[in-house]
């Protein structure tokens, strides 16, 4: 019995997949390597760079976070990340149900519709000149501007997704609630919302990984600010200390470490909602 | 009863529309407007007509840097596609630890772009140029990034480590849609190891391929993080992307006006590539 699972096991297979992780975990492993050496440690030849280091020192950590003003990097990234998620599902959702129930029977929610969706197609490139002076002049360059810019950036896919999801959700639910003399609007918080929590996951792994990771919107924006989100951190850390090679990783290995933590916990959810995303 | 449900509809729509008119739309008629003049970011500005428009096209610089963002994304695109697709294939035959594999294959799309490109960075400065001394190879031995002919293969490998983890897993879940029985018959007529893949699966999975060119082209053509991380746009402007041209120009090198003009062809361009990979992939859907 044992024989004839082992036989099924495709051994070729797992052996390239073991091979080819190396590329995944090397550089990640240099990465943390070289976090914690002491610049004294680096010789110049690969063994001095590769080797463990000597003493696992939080030091470098510790002079990072200072550097980099990591407690409050990091506060901004997950306000701005926690806010645009919260707004994105509560009004790309309405948006979609207000566009998906509507498109088919009326000219202007199909031109809506089709105006908002073909946002998609616009490159930041063409925006993000005058992007920085409309915030400017607007008094919104800061965290929350970049909020509000991300949820107008993500709002062409994730109403495509949403409201993609309610052509399955029968109208027949609304009208049993309708009988009962419930408004829309009530009709809406309390039956469709709920019934779309599939969708939300979706649109909520797909605006965080992308908000959480983006630097272009926040550089463009708060570059005036003093206020730093953590790639941001990472792009001005560079560009002051870059050569300090130990400091430098280790502030890159802090910045990886809430995104890792955050896979590891919900890994299958991410990996269904990427896919989710992707293929609607 | 009626005209409360219209009522709600257009309370929900016309707020959301305003917001995205506001910063999608008229960002972007400003744009527009922005580059029929020769405004430096700051101060007055006369209007110039197309002249920008022209000036685009004899332009060295905005050449080169179309000729190096399409390079990157076809070669890209290619090697993505292939690889990931290989990688699929492994990850979705009988192995064992599959959901570890899977997890572990996707960790790279995850991680932030800007802090991988400094992390390759390195990696191409220091540890390559090392590895390939003690090995011999002398065509690595000085840092690849530093070379104006082979620097854009750095940008791409970094490209590609972050594009294929998200490829594979599109790729897997399509390889999961072909029914086993499917493969059982094509066994029969003697489809096995590539005739299976060239007139089974691949076939079958089509559509995933199709989202795969789309998403990969797209994120390419507007290539920066990697950019900023990497290179700079540098040596000699040899990895110089469209976006990061426009940005760098644009927003402090006093060409505000004529990188306007830039982008807008840009956005031309981005809107023509994806109507042409959208009619050509539902063409091959169809056919099948």
């Amino acid at each position: 019995m044992k024989d004839m699972v082992n036989k099924k096991v495709n051994t070729p297979a797992m052996i390239l997949l073991i091979l080819g992780l190396s590329t995944i975990i090397f550089p990640l492993y240099l990465t943390v390597v070289i976090a914690f050496k002491q610049p004294s440690e680096m010789t110049n030849s690969i063994s001095g760079i590769l080797s463990l280091p000597k003493v696992w020192s939080l030091d470098n950590f510790r002079e990072a976070m200072e550097i980099t003003d990591f407690w409050h990097s990091l506060g901004n990234s997950l306000l701005i990340t926690l806010l645009t998620v919260g707004l994105s599902i509560a009004v790309h959702s309405l948006m979609g149900y207000a566009l998906g129930r509507n498109k088919a029977h009326s000219k202007f929610y199909s031109f809506v519709y089709l105006f908002i969706v073909s946002g998609m197609f616009v490159p930041f490139a063409i925006l993000m000149m005058p992007i920085a002076k409309q915030t400017a002049e607007m008094g919104l360059a800061n965290w929350f501007g970049v909020v509000l810019l991300y949820v107008v950036f993500y709002m062409p896919m994730n109403v495509l997704l949403y409201s993609g999801y309610l052509v399955n959700i029968p109208m027949a639910l609304e009208e049993a609630a309708k009988v009962d003399g419930a408004s829309t609007w009530r009709t809406y918080w309390t039956i469709i919302f709920p019934v779309m929590r599939p969708m939300h996951a979706t649109v909520a792994v797909l605006t965080a990984l992308a908000v959480w990771n983006d630097v272009m919107t926040p550089l463009i924006v708060m570059a005036g600010s003093a206020q730093n989100t953590l790639p941001l951190a990472q792009l001005n850390f560079q560009s002051q200390f870059g050569t300090n090679y130990n400091l430098a990783f280790a502030s890159y290995l802090l910045s990886l470490i809430p995104i890792l933590i955050f896979y590891i916990i919900c890994q299958k959810q991410i990996l269904n909602g990427v896919v989710n995303g992707a293929v609607k | 009863m009626k005209n409360e449900r219209k009522r709600t509809f257009l309370l929900i729509t016309i707020p959301i529309l305003a917001l995205f008119v506001c910063f999608n739309t008229i960002p972007l008629i400003r744009g527009v407007i922005y580059s029929f003049t020769n405004f430096k970011g700051f101060g007055s500005y006369d209007w110039v007509g197309f002249r920008n428009y022209i000036d685009l096209f004899s332009d060295a610089r905005v050449g080169k840097s179309y000729l190096f963002t399409f390079k990157l994304a076809i070669v890209s695109t290619v090697v993505v596609n292939v690889l990931s697709l290989i990688l699929a294939l492994g990850l979705n035959s009988r192995i064992r630890a599959k959901s570890f594999f899977r997890g572990a294959y996707f960790l790279p799309n995850i991680l932030g772009a800007l802090v991988v490109g400094y992390i390759f960075n390195y990696f191409f400065t220091y540890i390559l140029p090392a590895v390939a001394d003690m090995i011999g190879i002398e065509a690595l031995s000085s840092s690849i990034l530093s070379n104006p002919s082979a620097a854009w293969i750095g940008v791409m490998v970094v490209c590609a480590w972050q594009a294929i983890a998200m490829n594979t897993i599109i790729y897997i879940s399509g390889l999961q849609t072909v029914p086993e029985d499917v493969y059982e018959a094509g066994g029969l007529d003697g489809a096995t190891g590539w005739k299976q893949f060239k007139y089974l699966t691949f076939p079958l999975i089509i559509p995933f391929f199709s989202i795969n060119m789309v998403l990969c082209v797209k994120n390419f053509l507007m290539v920066f993080d990697q950019i900023m991380a990497l290179t700079k746009g540098g040596p000699a402007q040899s990895t110089e992307s469209i976006s990061y041209l426009i940005y760098n120009n644009g927003m402090s090198g006093g060409q505000f006006g004529f990188q306007s003009a830039n982008a807008v062809v840009f956005f031309i361009v981005i809107v023509c590539v994806s109507v042409a990979q959208m009619k050509f992939s539902g063409k091959k859907e169809e056919q099948l």
